[in-house]
């Protein structure tokens, strides 16, 4: 049984279905990848797990140990050990880096934040007294916020395309705080378009069109980034008949 | 004069309603003057700093001298208030930093018991040209926020001068606050002006920066931070004028709003010199539901996460 299960999973946002019947479930101390194309309802996913405002109005079962937390509040499933790293981090004017990190962690001394910085390449010495506002990089912030979900010692983590818009060295980093997550026995859930953050993973799933497709190995599911997209009669393209009406 | 045994017992009580605060005003090399009601209950000065203060009906003229080319190295500490519950305390505050000159002022005004309590500070402030004023005044009120709160201040930045100044109120309950500082500047000086305030319960806060950029590569930044909440109101009025070649300037007002609070902004920006340039911005609304949501997914509730971004937000 997964730690973290989903049972036929809907919802429909502005009258369109965007979640259809998803049913997954993620193990405790595995990472997992969620792939597949833009629209796909990926973040979505992600947002009810976390019950996100605007993400809560679902059909079907979330289920954190077997037990139902589809009525819990966001900050009632992050004490339960879930949590979420937005693909684009929030800046927080005047917000200092130190109590941003601290803010949900178990151990609120100086030394975790000095010690979760590190772990993201960060200088604490350079970064402790800065403010998470728009003098921060956007990869800057994303280490920062990867840093504050260390200090949080979750059980389940959701990274929203945790690679986007960083270096080299930080996706280094990235992956090393992915195994310390795994020696804490956490479980992890990355969405990401790319292959590199996919071979990270244990597990992968697919999804297209608010379903999931396809789950297996990471290897075969591999597959749909060489261009063997699995069979979907799902097109993000707009039908002959909507391009012909916008040049008209 | 020496102070009496009664006048130390005053100011020491004053300084312990600072908190850590008032921790920092010990040592030959730091200048202080502590005003309680209308009386100067204590006072240190340092070499380049002339202090005299005259005894109102209601409260304290003050003198400030910063002599000419003085670099005071560490912030001098005034420290205002009233212990009673109930009481006016009028500040009328004259200062001149001389030309070159350089001092930092940590201002503290604390009514830690007001019921009812007006406190109003009219002050002029006249800067030389090359010098350098700071200006910080922190207000520490009670929780029952019975204290009316009128400063007023014209300031005369000179050639090549730096003005900066921080008023913030963000502890206890503001009261009703009429904040008003008006500023002129000279070529090539600086002004920097900041106000911080949270208001709750049924506090009234109206807020006045003006400022004129009237010489050649003047550069000013007004900003005002402002949260009101329960059913607090706010009304912000900034203005600042470009009237000379290269002048730059930034008018910056953001108001978080809650509950049934409301937050009024009215940024004026005038430019009359084609080589002149003013932006201004004014934002006003709820929490920002991403800075919320992020918070609330380390486990925070929503009262945790709000009060933690308006606290950092005001600084
Ligand atoms: N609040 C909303 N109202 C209406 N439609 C929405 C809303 N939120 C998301 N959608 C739609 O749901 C679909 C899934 O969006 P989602 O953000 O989950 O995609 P994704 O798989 O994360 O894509 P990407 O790879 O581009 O990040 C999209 O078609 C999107 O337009
Ligand atoms: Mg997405």
């Amino acid at each position: 049984m997964g730690v973290l299960e989903l049972k036929n999973v809907s919802l429909t946002l502005g009258g369109k279905p965007v979640l259809n019947d998803v049913t997954v479930d993620f193990w405790e101390g595995h990472v997992h990848a969620l792939i597949g194309p833009n629209g796909a309802g990926k973040s979505t996913l992600a947002s009810v797990i976390m019950g996100l405002p605007g993400y809560t109005d679902i059909t079907g079962d979330i289920l954190l140990d077997g037990e139902r937390i589809n009525d819990l509040p966001v900050h009632e499933r992050a004490r339960r050990g879930i949590t979420l790293a937005w693909q684009e981090p929030a800046r927080f004017e005047g917000l200092r880096v130190d109590r941003f990190v601290l803010a949900g962690a178990k151990d609120k001394s100086t030394d975790t934040a000095r010690r979760v910085l590190a772990r993201v390449g960060l200088d604490p010495d350079k970064y402790m007294q800065r403010a998470v506002d728009r003098t921060l990089s956007g990869g800057e912030r994303k280490r920062i916020e990867l840093a504050s979900i260390l200090a949080m010692e979750p059980r389940i983590v959701l990274m929203d395309e945790p690679d986007s818009g960083i270096d080299v060295e930080a996706l280094g980093r990235m992956f090393d705080v992915l195994v310390d997550f795994k020696e804490r026995g956490a479980t992890v859930v990355m969405i990401t378009h790319s292959e590199e953050v996919l071979k990270h993973a244990e597990h992968a799933f697919l999804m297209c069109n608010g379903t999931i497709l396809d789950k297996g190995p990471v290897d075969r599911i591999d597959g749909y980034f060489a261009g063997h997209c699995m069979p979907c009669g799902h097109t993000n393209e707009p039908d002959a008949g909507e391009l012909q009406g916008a040049f008209e | 004069m020496s102070p009496t045994q009664q006048q130390i017992e005053t100011a020491r009580e004053l300084l312990a309603s600072l908190g850590a605060f008032g921790a920092h005003i010990s040592g030959d090399d730091v200048a202080h003057l502590e005003v309680h009601g209308n009386e100067v209950v204590g006072a240190h000065l340092v070499p380049g700093l002339e202090v005299d203060a005259e005894q109102l009906d209601d409260g304290v003229e003050v003198h400030i001298r910063v002599k000419p080319g003085a670099r005071i190295a560490k912030p001098i500490h005034f420290c205002f208030g009233m212990l009673p519950e109930e009481g006016l305390q009028h500040i009328v505050m004259d200062v001149e930093a001389g030309e070159d000159s350089y001092a930092a002022v940590q201002a503290h005004c604390t009514f830690p018991n007001a019921v009812d309590i007006t406190h109003t500070m009219d002050a002029e402030v006249r800067l030389k040209p090359g010098a350098t004023y700071e200006y910080f005044e922190r207000h520490l009120h009670g929780r029952e926020g019975g204290v009316i709160v009128v400063p007023k201040s014209k300031v005369y930045v000179g050639e090549g001068a730096h003005f900066k100044t921080e008023f913030e109120l963000i502890k206890g309950q503001a009261g009703v606050i009429d904040f008003d500082y008006d500023v002129d500047c000279d070529a090539h000086s600086l002004l920097d002006m900041i106000t911080r305030i949270w208001g709750r319960g049924k506090d009234r806060i109206s807020v006045r920066e003006a400022a004129r950029l009237n010489g050649e590569d003047a550069h000013a930044v007004l900003q005002s931070h402002i949260a009101v909440k329960d059913e607090a109101v706010a009304d912000v009025n900034n203005s600042l004028a470009a009237n000379a070649a290269g002048a730059r300037g930034h008018v910056d007002c953001k108001e978080i709003v809650q509950g049934a609070a409301v937050a009024k902004a009215v940024p004026i920006v005038e430019v009359r010199h084609p080589r002149a340039h003013v932006t201004h911005e004014a934002a006003i609304g709820s929490v920002d539901s991403k800075q919320l949501q992020t918070l609330m997914a380390r486990g925070l509730d929503e009262d945790k996460a709000t009060d933690l971004i308006i606290e950092a937000l005001l600084g």
